[in-house]
């Protein structure tokens, strides 16, 4: 075990700055501006504006009654990202750092993308602010969400095909670091996820933690009371942070993870870092990283292209050490399980991301009493999913 | 502070005015058991030390030709431990440094790698994802190791980051010449001459400057303008080809002694 706590940007024993001197200024620089941008009233005021006005926030928390009685438990509330403006909780990030860029000066803007969502929402607060947007992702995710490619060309962003490694998050993260390192002076890096060197994960956190805030409230109001239990999918571990952290403090609220376990966490075919619980630095963070023996970064698989990556964030680490959060994984089989029944239950189809918590919500509510309450954060709409799913289901309905 | 061998060295060749030289090899490529091989002809050629890049699966320093050396190194079944085991075969008369990103060193422990790193008779290590802030991560492992730990400074890197990176420095100074990874350029910004005269003023230890620097040209032009220089992606690339007079060449014109003034200090 490693002990670092000196340096910036720590969660315990996780996170850090492990990136190249070039990088340096740069993130010093965005951590003033993020510091003083957060305490700026205007800031904020717009950033609120267009949430409201443009996000179409606050979103529903949602009763699911029929989900409810499938489960045979506890009451389970849908907190609805999936009905923000482009269909997910990336756009919280993604518009905030945008504003955050154009306060700084910097008129360009690169971002990673795995499932798509994270590149279109940026290209879309990139539309919206006037900022040129450079997006990379990689072969393989570029397959398997073509639309997305298309949505944010027409958006006006300009899409880097990379076809380095597996073609998945991992080596898009790679291409875009390379180029925010090349570009730095002008250009400012849109991380999608809680990940990345310090500011990053602070910064995502700040921008998601919206999600938790308004869940509080709104279960106060509906139920007059906090929920037992809080669970959300983690990649990176974005809308998961989001959500947590607002809940942290409440010692009465049991907080669940959930990761991608892919083709099960035996097969080896998955993307749950925290099963494995390795130590190491990737993409300048120390954290839960899968990776083999000899410090190879290993490829995640999932059948969801925004849980395919191979660590987990380092404030979600460290959340695992202190055991203030559960972490678990949902198999491939299970998710699609999860999507088709909220589909059909409640008539909403979630994101395969989300799907991974809606099964698990499912499982833990059925060991609970009807008394107690389940929130599940769904954070994306399963639009985009359709042609992966209508592929594993043999091209029918199952 | 100045404890380490490869400061000695290297100050010395320094304070004799004479340039240094230093090229970039990726271990493994073209198979382990070209490991010394290869040290021996750059040590031949005129390299006054050399580097040793060790494969990663995630090399976001670098440009296309080392990360392809890295892939092939990688399928030739190449490790950190098998480099170290390897390198402590064999003594070279040559300083070696070991140049490897972060996560192989923690998969491996880092006192254990610090002590395979002496068993090996490495004398200085480049890690470009620990910035000046990270190091006490190894460098409270390394002390009174006799290894030293290079530091990295970038155009970026404004003037109190490159006094406080400085006044620490071991080794030399490895000055990063454009923003970007690691590969053949043809231009280098304007203001480079002033940043590396700076850079000098700034150092007591000699500061060599490497990432695109790719043909002899180059490797004059910044002879001129450093202590010496670093050439990777040209090297590596040569002996993927077999085209080893570009080695030469380039250890040539980075040999060519800068003529002796006598100086008032």
């Amino acid at each position: 075990m490693i002990q670092a706590a000196e340096g910036k940007g720590r969660y315990g024993r996780f996170g850090g700055q492990y990136v190249p001197e070039t990088l340096m200024g740069a993130l010093t620089e965005l951590e003033e501006a993020h510091e003083r941008a957060m305490k700026d009233g205007t800031f904020r005021e717009e950033l609120d504006g267009y949430l409201k006005d443009f996000v179409g926030r606050e979103n529903p928390l949602y009763f699911a009654e029929r989900l409810t009685a499938v489960a045979g438990g506890a009451k389970i509330y849908l907190k609805r990202e999936d009905l923000n403006h482009t269909g997910a909780h990336k756009i919280n990030n993604a518009l905030g750092q945008a504003l955050l860029a154009k306060r700084m000066g910097k008129r360009k803007i690169v971002a990673e993308t795995g499932a798509g969502q994270h590149g279109v929402a940026t290209a879309t607060a990139c539309a919206l602010l006037g900022l040129e947007c450079v997006v990379f992702m990689g072969k393989e995710d570029i397959r398997r969400q073509e639309l997305n490619v298309f949505r944010m060309q027409l958006l006006g962003a300009r899409v880097e095909e990379v076809d380095k490694g597996a073609g998945t998050l991992k080596d898009a993260v790679n291409e875009a670091m390379r180029y925010w390192v090349a570009n730095v002076g002008d250009t400012h890096y849109i991380l999608g996820s809680a990940l990345g060197p310090h500011p990053f994960p602070k910064i995502v956190r700040d921008f998601q933690q919206v999600i938790g805030q308004e869940t509080k409230r709104q279960i106060i109001e509906k139920e007059g009371r906090l929920p037992d239990a809080v669970v959300a999918c983690i990649g990176g571990g974005s809308n998961a942070i989001g959500m947590f952290h607002p809940f942290v403090d409440d010692s009465g609220v049991a907080l669940f993870g959930v990761e991608a376990a892919g083709s099960g966490l035996a097969s080896g075919q998955h993307a749950s870092a925290m099963a494995e619980a390795k130590e190491g630095v990737l993409h300048g963070a120390y954290m839960y990283v899968l990776q083999d023996d000899d410090g190879m970064i290993q490829e995640a698989h999932s059948i969801s292209a925004g849980l395919d990556y191979p660590a987990a964030g380092p404030e979600h680490c460290h959340l695992h050490e202190t055991g203030r959060v559960t972490y678990t994984a949902a198999t491939d089989a299970e998710a699609l399980e999860g999507l088709k029944l909220l589909s059909r239950t409640e008539g909403i189809i979630p994101a395969l991301e989300s799907a991974h918590a809606v099964h698990f919500a499912c499982r833990l509510a059925a060991e609970l009493t009807p008394e107690e309450i389940v929130v599940v954060c769904l954070s994306g709409r399963g639009d985009k999913d359709m042609h992966t799913v209508r592929n594993v289901s043999g091209g029918g309905i199952v | 502070m100045k404890e380490q061998a490869l400061t000695r060295i290297l100050q010395e060749k320094k304070q004799a005015g004479q340039q240094i030289f230093v090229p970039y090899m990726m271990a493994g490529d073209g198979g382990i058991g070209a490991l010394h091989g290869r040290i021996e002809f750059l040590a031949a050629a005129g390299a006054d030390a050399v580097e040793i890049g060790i494969p990663f699966s995630d090399p976001s320093a670098d440009g296309e030709v080392i990360q392809q050396a890295g892939e092939r190194a990688l399928s030739a079944g190449t490790t950190l431990r098998k480099v170290l085991d390897c390198l402590a075969e064999r003594s070279h008369d040559i300083p070696l440094i070991v140049m490897t990103y972060l996560n192989p060193i923690i998969a491996m422990g880092i006192p254990h790698f610090l002590g395979e790193c002496r068993r090996a008779g490495v004398l200085g290590l480049i890690v470009p994802d620990l910035p000046h802030e990270e190091r006490s991560l190894l460098t409270v492992e390394m002390t009174g190791s006799g290894i030293a730990l290079i530091p990295l400074v970038s155009l970026m890197s404004s003037p109190e980051r490159v006094a406080m990176i400085a006044e620490e420095a071991e080794g030399f100074i490895y000055a990063v010449t454009v923003n970007g990874i690691t590969g053949e350029r043809n231009s280098f910004g304007s203001g480079l001459g002033d940043h590396l005269a700076k850079l000098k003023e700034a150092s007591e230890i000699p500061v060599l400057a490497g990432f695109g620097i790719s043909n002899p040209a180059q490797v004059e032009k910044f002879q001129k303008l450093a202590d010496g220089v670093i050439v990777g992606s040209a090297v590596v690339e040569a002996f993927r080809t077999g085209d080893l007079d570009i080695i030469r060449e380039l250890a040539g014109a980075g040999r060519r002694r800068l003529p002796q003034y006598e100086t008032f200090s």
